[in-house]
C-alpha cells in the first residue's frame, strides 16, 4: 500500500468515527495533563529542595550566662574554646563555610526580624546566644557535625534546620505521589478507551477489512490505518495537554510566584522535559493498546 | 492449479464432516462448477482453497504450494493469486465503482498511474464503461456483481473463485454474469464456481463436480446439473 492511500483511509476512519475520535483526544489530553501535573509537582519538589537546602545551615549555639545544658556547667564559653571549635569546623571536609555570629550580631538580626513587634523592645543582646552558622557542602551530612560538637564543653546545642524542612518535604512527597498516581490511573483509563474505540472501529469497518483480507492485504497493512488513527489521536491529545501545562506554567509565573516569594518555581525546561516524557508515554500507550486489540480483532 | 488429496474437514464442535475424503485436481485454465444442495460443502471447499480454514486431514495444493506448509504471514500472498466473488457482492458502499475496483490495486501497492490505466480497462471488460463515478447503491444487482468481478480480476489472479455469484440475481442478469466469467476463463484464468443454479450449469457444458454431504459424488467433464446415476 502506498502512503497516500493509507493516509486517505486514516482520514476517512477518523472522520467517520468523529465522536469517538473526539472522546479519545479529550481523554488522552486530560490524562496526559494529570500525569504532566504530577511530573511538574516532582520538578517543583526538586526545585524547592535545591532552594531550601541551599539556604539551610547547621547552627552551633554556644554557652552563655543563661545556658542550662550540662556542657555549659562551666558557664560562658571561653575564647580558646571558641577558637578551637572554629579550627575544628574548618578541618571537616563537608563544611563549606563557617560564619560566626556574636551576641551583638544576633541582636541586630533579631531587631530586624521583629521590628514591628513588642518583643524586640524587651530583648537585650546578652539574652541572645552567640553561635557558629555552618554551611555544609552536602546538607544531609548533619550527623558529622552533630557527633563532633554536641555535648562538647562550651557548646549549648547543635541545631539542624533541615529536620524541620524534612517534615515539610515528606508532606510534599505525598502530594506529588498522589498526583503521579492519579495521572497514571487516568492514562490507564485512556488506554482502555483507545482499546475499546479500536474494537468499535474494527467492527464498523469489518467490510473494508474483509475485502482487504480477500484481495491479499497483509495483517500489517490491514492494521496500520487503525494504529495510525489512535496514534494521531494521541498526538492531538498530547498537543492539547501541552497547551494546558504551558497555561499552568504561565499562571504560576504571573499569578502565584509574585505572592509566594519564599520559594522558586519550576522553569520552562521542566515543562519541556515533562512534555517530551508525556509524548513518549502517549505514543507508547496508544501503540500498545492498539496493537494488543488489533491482534485480537483484526487478523488475516 | 488446485489439488485436493484425501481432504476432510470437520468444523469444531461438529459431528459430521463438512467435507470427507475429497480427491480432485483442477488444471490451469479450467472452468469448474461445484454443485450440490445447500450444506453439501461447496463453500467449505472454497474456504479451504483460500486457507480461510485448514483441513482436518489431507493435503491441499494451490498454485503449486502446499497450503499446510504455508505460514500465516504468507497467506496474503496466496490470496493475491486467487480472486474471489460472493453471492452478496461485498462492495464498499462509501466508495465509487472506480474506488471499489482500485481498492485491490491500492492494497497491492500499485501506483496511481497504474491504477488509472488498469481500472478503466477492467471496467470495460465487465461492461461497466462510464460507471466509474457511481456508488454501488446506484447499480442493479447484476451491475454490482460485475463490479465485484472487476475487483477480483483487476490484478489478473491465476484463479477466480465464485461462491454462488448468481444467487441473488434474476435469470437474465445471471446469464450476463456467466458470459463474463466465461470470458475471464478464456484469458487463461482458472475459474471455480459454486452454484445450485441448474439452468446455468446445463447451458455452459463445463466440468461439474457434485458434492453431497461432503462427499464428491460426481466429477464429469461437460456435465449437466441434474445428472444422477
Ligand atoms: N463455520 C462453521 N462452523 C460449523 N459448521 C459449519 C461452518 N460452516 C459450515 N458448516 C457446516 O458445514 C456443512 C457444509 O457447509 P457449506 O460448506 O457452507 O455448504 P454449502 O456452501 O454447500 O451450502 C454444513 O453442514 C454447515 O452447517
Ligand atoms: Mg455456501
Amino acid at each position: 500500500m502506498r502512503a497516500r492511500f493509507v493516509m486517505s483511509e486514516v482520514g476517512i476512519g477518523l472522520r467517520r468515527n468523529l465522536t469517538m475520535t473526539f472522546a479519545v483526544i479529550v481523554t488522552v489530553a486530560t490524562s496526559l495533563s494529570l500525569l504532566g501535573f504530577g511530573l511538574l509537582s516532582n520538578s517543583q519538589v526538586g526545585v524547592m529542595k535545591d532552594y531550601w537546602y541551599d539556604k539551610i545551615e547547621v547552627s552551633i549555639y554556644l554557652c552563655g550566662d543563661l545556658s542550662e545544658a550540662p556542657s555549659c556547667s562551666a558557664g560562658k564559653i571561653t575564647i580558646p574554646q571558641k577558637d578551637q571549635i572554629e579550627q575544628d569546623l574548618k578541618a571537616i571536609p563537608v563544611v563549606q563555610n563557617v560564619f560566626y555570629e556574636s551576641q551583638a550580631d544576633a541582636f541586630k538580626r533579631f531587631q530586624e526580624r521583629f521590628k514591628d513587634s513588642a518583643i524586640a523592645q524587651n530583648v537585650t543582646p546578652d539574652q541572645l546566644p552567640e553561635s557558629f552558622r555552618v554551611k555544609l557542602k552536602d546538607p544531609t551530612q548533619f550527623a558529622v557535625i552533630e557527633s563532633a560538637f554536641s555535648g562538647r564543653p562550651g557548646v549549648d546545642v547543635v541545631q539542624d534546620q533541615r529536620a524541620i524542612l524534612e517534615k515539610f518535604f515528606r508532606l510534599l512527597n505525598v502530594l506529588r505521589n498522589g498526583a503521579l498516581f492519579i495521572g497514571l490511573i487516568s492514562v490507564l483509563t485512556a488506554a482502555l478507551l483507545i482499546s475499546n474505540t479500536i474494537r468499535i472501529a474494527a467492527f464498523n469497518r469489518r467490510r473494508e477489512t474483509g475485502v482487504m483480507k480477500l484481495v491479499g492485504a497483509s495483517s500489517f497493512s490491514i492494521q496500520l490505518p487503525f494504529l495510525l488513527e489512535s496514534i494521531f489521536s494521541a498526538i492531538f491529545g498530547w498537543a492539547v495537554a501541552l497547551g494546558l501545562l504551558s497555561g499552568f506554567k504561565v499562571l504560576i509565573d504571573q499569578r502565584v510566584a509574585p505572592l509566594l516569594t519564599f520559594t522558586r518555581f519550576f522553569g520552562w525546561d521542566a515543562v519541556w522535559i515533562a512534555s517530551l516524557q508525556l509524548l513518549a508515554v502517549g505514543l507508547f500507550v496508544a501503540a500498545l493498546a492498539s496493537l494488543i486489540t488489533l491482534r485480537r480483532f483484526v487478523k488475516v | 492449479m488446485i489439488k485436493f488429496e484425501n481432504v476432510s474437514k470437520t468444523y469444531p464442535n461438529q459431528e459430521r464432516p463438512a467435507l470427507e475424503g475429497v480427491n480432485l485436481e483442477v488444471a490451469k485454465g479450467e472452468f469448474v462448477f461445484l454443485v450440490g444442495l445447500s450444506g453439501s460443502g461447496k463453500s467449505t471447499f472454497l474456504r479451504l482453497v483460500l486457507k480461510e480454514e485448514n483441513p482436518t486431514s489431507g493435503k491441499i495444493f494451490v498454485a503449486g504450494k502446499d497450503l499446510s506448509k504455508l505460514s500465516g504471514w504468507k497467506v496474503p500472498e496466496l490470496r493475491r493469486q486467487v480472486g474471489t466473488v460472493f453471492q452478496d457482492f461485498r462492495l464498499l458502499p462509501n466508495k465509487t465503482v472506480f474506488e471499489n475496483v482500485a481498492f485491490t490495486l491500492h492494497v497491492l501497492g500499485y501506483s496511481q498511474k497504474e491504477i488509472n490505466r488498469e481500472v478503466p480497462e477492467v471496467l470495460e471488460l465487465v461492461g461497466l464503461e462510464g460507471y466509474g463515478d457511481r456508488r454501488p447503491s446506484q447499480l442493479s444487482g447484476g451491475e454490482q456483481q460485475r463490479v465485484a468481478i472487476a475487483r477480483a480480476f483487476v490484478s489478473h489472479p491465476a484463479i477466480l473463485i465464485a461462491d454462488e455469484p448468481t444467487g441473488n440475481l434474476d435469470p437474465t442478469m445471471s446469464v450476463g454474469i456467466m458470459k463474463l466469467l466465461d470470458r475471464i476463463n478464456r484469458t487463461g484464468t482458472t475459474v471455480v464456481m459454486a452454484t445450485h443454479d441448474s439452468g446455468i450449469v446445463d447451458q455452459m457444458r463445463k466440468r461439474v463436480i457434485e458434492l453431497e454431504g461432503g462427499l464428491v459424488v460426481r466429477d464429469q467433464v461437460r456435465g449437466v446439473y441434474g445428472y444422477s446415476g
